[in-house]
């Protein structure tokens, strides 16, 4: 083949170029491709056009358009509270939601208090911001600021002093703050004890190493829900009979242990990641157990083990929900406390619609940064 | 060499003993052993003093008295007069069916949602991604409360109860179904089920062992299933009818006979294996992904059908990334049964509570708890262990 016969000859006029055919480029060849690709892709794409059909729009239906947002006049009015009887059937009652919003998130918590619960999470926020995803050279005051003033300063202001602030009793407490309340203390108590727990696993001396193993696999092979039941029952009974331990703290003395032993697990997985010659380049160093723990071993594992920690708090908050059965009025049982109201009898699918929303946005979003993280904290090491 | 030997042993004359890195190991251990004994001699004798103040004696006595409580579900008979042991015996047997049920459910949900999302075709696998997307980020105890109330509002009560052919019933009340009734000549159709599948085994074992000699293959799966399935139909139609079926009656204000699904169940199956097959569909479809493109290149083009790729290539080595953290979802699903308690099914947990509130004995059934959740996790790693270990790659 010569030259001449692949390039135009240069007497002719050039012609604009042809578009791509239609059945390689554009929509078209896109809906082919993707959906029409064989016989039984046709199929498959048309039970899944009947499924999006037959559900999505009764779905919006139910919560978008039928659905119940405004109250009725004689209740703006003032003449009367708003009941179930209010909202219209075949769609979602959210009047019960704008009713009861401020008891799903303080609970009992005194109305003119309720400034400190936002103040100490607005806090929290910042702490977990800059442990994260904030400016490298803070993150050491984040992690003071978070493990460190933050409990202290936390407590302080949601349960007060009885001088500068009024003491709120934590049977005041509950909506989704106690729920924020047990997901916090668990991941700030949980990191420190898991680390322990962690290197006592991973450690030479053997009965260190055994009751590491021990506590560890004894609190995973049996649910959370025993664990809290255990710790609710069992914890009056193991301390001085002078000693009153509210449920409250016995449960979140479950609740720590249960989520230490998942969180080991996870730092020793970030412990065994660490290549040896990171040991012992310390050691060589002359650098003792500890020294080679904290300033080599340790930073480096957590790092690579940070999407792991927060995949353990997004099911740890989801499990938060289980300190209903012991009778703490979290976030959905707070919820649940409002259909026991005699005005709001039937309103059961609209709470759980919510709850379910609530927890999905929380729970997501945190999935997303978990991956976010994941992939900003993979520079370089993962291409080799 | 005088000199290097001197050196040597100044050098290793005298460590202070504090230094010497094996003694600081047996002292730290020392320390801790003598700390956890203080810290359990205190825990006991904080509870010796508190049962007597409450006068709760210690012992598993209490498991022959009288329960004075009913159950809603049960695979085995108690009424009102049975002993709290025969219903923490009911209790566990209900966490195990919930706990089968579950493994069995999202195990073929999430087989089929993790290969859904690695479909070519765009719907399917957006509407995996949606489903998987959905039901991981909301907490199962929700998820089991929507469908508990979905069930009994959405179906309707006993009297407008949907009936399909006379045979199904759905109300709120739960899903009746015909119950089979054993007639008088039903062991010989057992029996022939039993040869069945044992002439099934050995048309399987023939087969493979032709197929090494000579390279013939056979269709021993179709042969064997025919076997199974009409031998004991065979046996069974030549004898009359050996199975009645009781039907469902509505009587009064439920139905009466039959077999039930009760809602409680229903919506436990429903909530269990929607829940957990989100996470199952993720493993599996990491597990396929970890496979490289050119296994399935390899056997494509070698011939192999693309069925027979999957089946002969892409699985077996999937099975191996899949297996383990399979095993944690299978633990996951029998802790996760003990929440069915909030919906009204009577599982192990629940009934502890009730009787732990009747009889005070908190040690002795937390303990029962304990143990049983703990023997459970253990059998269910070493089943899924063993099968690892089975599916597990032998190397030369």
């Amino acid at each position: 083949m010569t030259e001449e016969t692949l390039t135009a000859p240069p007497t002719e006029q050039h012609k604009p170029d042809l578009p791509p055919p239609i059945s390689v480029a554009g929509p078209i060849a896109w809906l082919r491709e993707n959906l029409f690709a064989s016989p039984s892709d046709i199929v498959l794409t048309a039970l899944c056009v009947a499924l999006i059909y037959f559900t999505i729009p009764p779905l919006i239906d139910w919560l978008f358009i039928s659905a119940t947002w405004t109250y009725p006049t004689e209740v703006i009015l003032g003449e009367r509270a708003p009941a179930f009887s209010d909202c219209a059937e075949g769609g979602a009652c959210w009047i019960f939601v704008r009713t009861r919003i401020g008891q799903m998130i303080f609970g009992f918590y005194p109305e003119p208090e309720r400034w400190r619960v936002i103040l100490s999470f607005v806090i929290g926020a910042i702490g977990i911001y800059g442990l994260l995803g904030g400016p490298e050279r803070f993150r050491k005051y984040a992690a003071y600021l978070f493990f460190l003033v933050f409990p202290i300063l936390s407590f302080w202001l949601l349960r007060g002093d009885g001088v500068v602030l009024s003491s709120v009793t934590t049977d005041q407490w509950g909506g989704f703050m106690l729920t924020l309340v047990i997901a916090l203390v668990g991941i700030v108590l949980s990191l420190p004890i898991g680390i322990v727990l962690a290197l006592g696993r991973r450690s030479k001396l053997p009965i260190i190493h055994l009751l590491c193993v021990i506590f560890i696999e004894f609190v995973r092979g049996v649910p959370l829900i025993t664990v809290i039941f255990m710790a609710n029952l069992m914890v009056p009974l193991f301390l001085p009979p002078d000693m009153d331990v509210n449920v409250l703290l016995r449960v979140l003395i479950g609740t720590t242990a249960f989520v230490s032993a998942y969180m080991a697990e996870v730092v020793r997985g970030g412990l065994q990641a660490i290549p040896k010659g990171q040991f012992e380049g310390a050691m060589a160093l002359g650098l003792g157990y500890w020294q080679m723990m904290r300033l080599i071993v340790l930073p480096q594992a957590l790092r690579i083990s940070i999407p792991a920690i927060v995949n353990t708090f997004i099911g740890f908050f989801k499990d938060t929900t289980l300190v209903a059965m012991v009778g703490l009025y979290d976030f959905l049982n707070m919820v649940r406390a409002g259909f026991k109201d005699a005005n709001w009898v039937g309103v059961e699918l609209t709470g759980y619609a919510f709850c379910a929303i609530v927890y999905w946005v929380c729970c997501f979003s945190m999935s997303r940064y978990s991956m976010y993280l994941e992939r900003k904290l993979h520079t370089g090491h993962k291409k080799r | 060499m005088a000199e290097i030997s001197a050196g040597h042993t100044t050098h290793t004359t005298r460590v202070a003993w504090w230094r010497d890195e094996r003694k600081r190991a047996i002292i730290w251990q020392l320390v801790v052993i003598a700390l956890l004994l203080l810290g359990i001699a205190f825990i006991i004798n904080n509870m010796i003093i508190n049962l007597r103040t409450l006068g709760v004696p210690l012992g598993f006595d209490f498991l022959d008295s009288t329960a004075g409580f009913a159950v809603s579900f049960s695979l085995i008979p108690v009424d009102l007069n049975s002993d709290i042991g025969r219903l923490i015996l009911t209790g566990m047997l209900n966490t195990l069916l919930a706990a089968a049920i579950g493994i069995v459910f999202s195990t073929i949900l999430g087989f089929l949602i993790g290969v859904m999302r690695l479909s070519h075709n765009y719907l399917v696998s957006r509407i995996a991604t949606v489903y998987v997307e959905t039901l991981r980020n909301v907490p199962l105890l929700v998820q089991l409360l929507f469908w508990y109330v979905a069930i009994s509002k959405l179906f309707p009560n006993v009297r407008q109860a949907i009936n399909i052919g006379d045979l199904f019933f759905l109300s709120n009340r739960g899903i009746y179904s015909p119950r089979p009734v054993a007639g008088e000549d039903f062991g010989i159709v057992l029996i022939a089920l039993l040869i069945g599948i044992a002439c099934a085994v050995g048309i399987t074992r023939w087969a493979r062992r032709r197929q090494m000699a000579t390279g013939q293959q056979f269709h021993s799966f179709w042969v064997g299933l025919g076997v199974i399935i009409l031998l004991p139909l065979l046996v069974g139609l030549a004898l009359g009818s050996p199975i009645t079926w009781e039907m469902p009656e509505l009587k009064g204000f439920n139905f009466q006979g039959g077999l039930v699904l009760q809602p409680e169940l229903a919506a436990l199956t429903l909530g269990l294996s929607t829940y957990t097959a989100s996470f199952i569909a993720e493993i599996v479809r990491g597990g396929i992904m970890a496979i490289s493109h050119g296994q399935t290149e390899a056997s494509l083009a070698l011939g192999l059908k693309q069925s027979w790729t999957l089946r002969l290539v892409i699985v077996p080595q999937a099975l191996r990334v899949i297996i383990p953290p399979l095993t944690s979802q299978y633990l996951n699903v029998a802790k996760n049964s003990t929440l069915a308690g909030i919906i009204g099914y009577p599982d192990l947990y629940s009934i502890i509570g009730t009787a732990q509130n009747q009889t005070g004995r908190a040690v002795e059934n937390v303990a029962i708890l304990m143990v049983f959740f703990l023997s459970l996790s253990l059998i269910i790693s070493l089943f899924m262990n063993w099968y690892n270990r089975r599916i597990a790659l032998v190397e030369r």
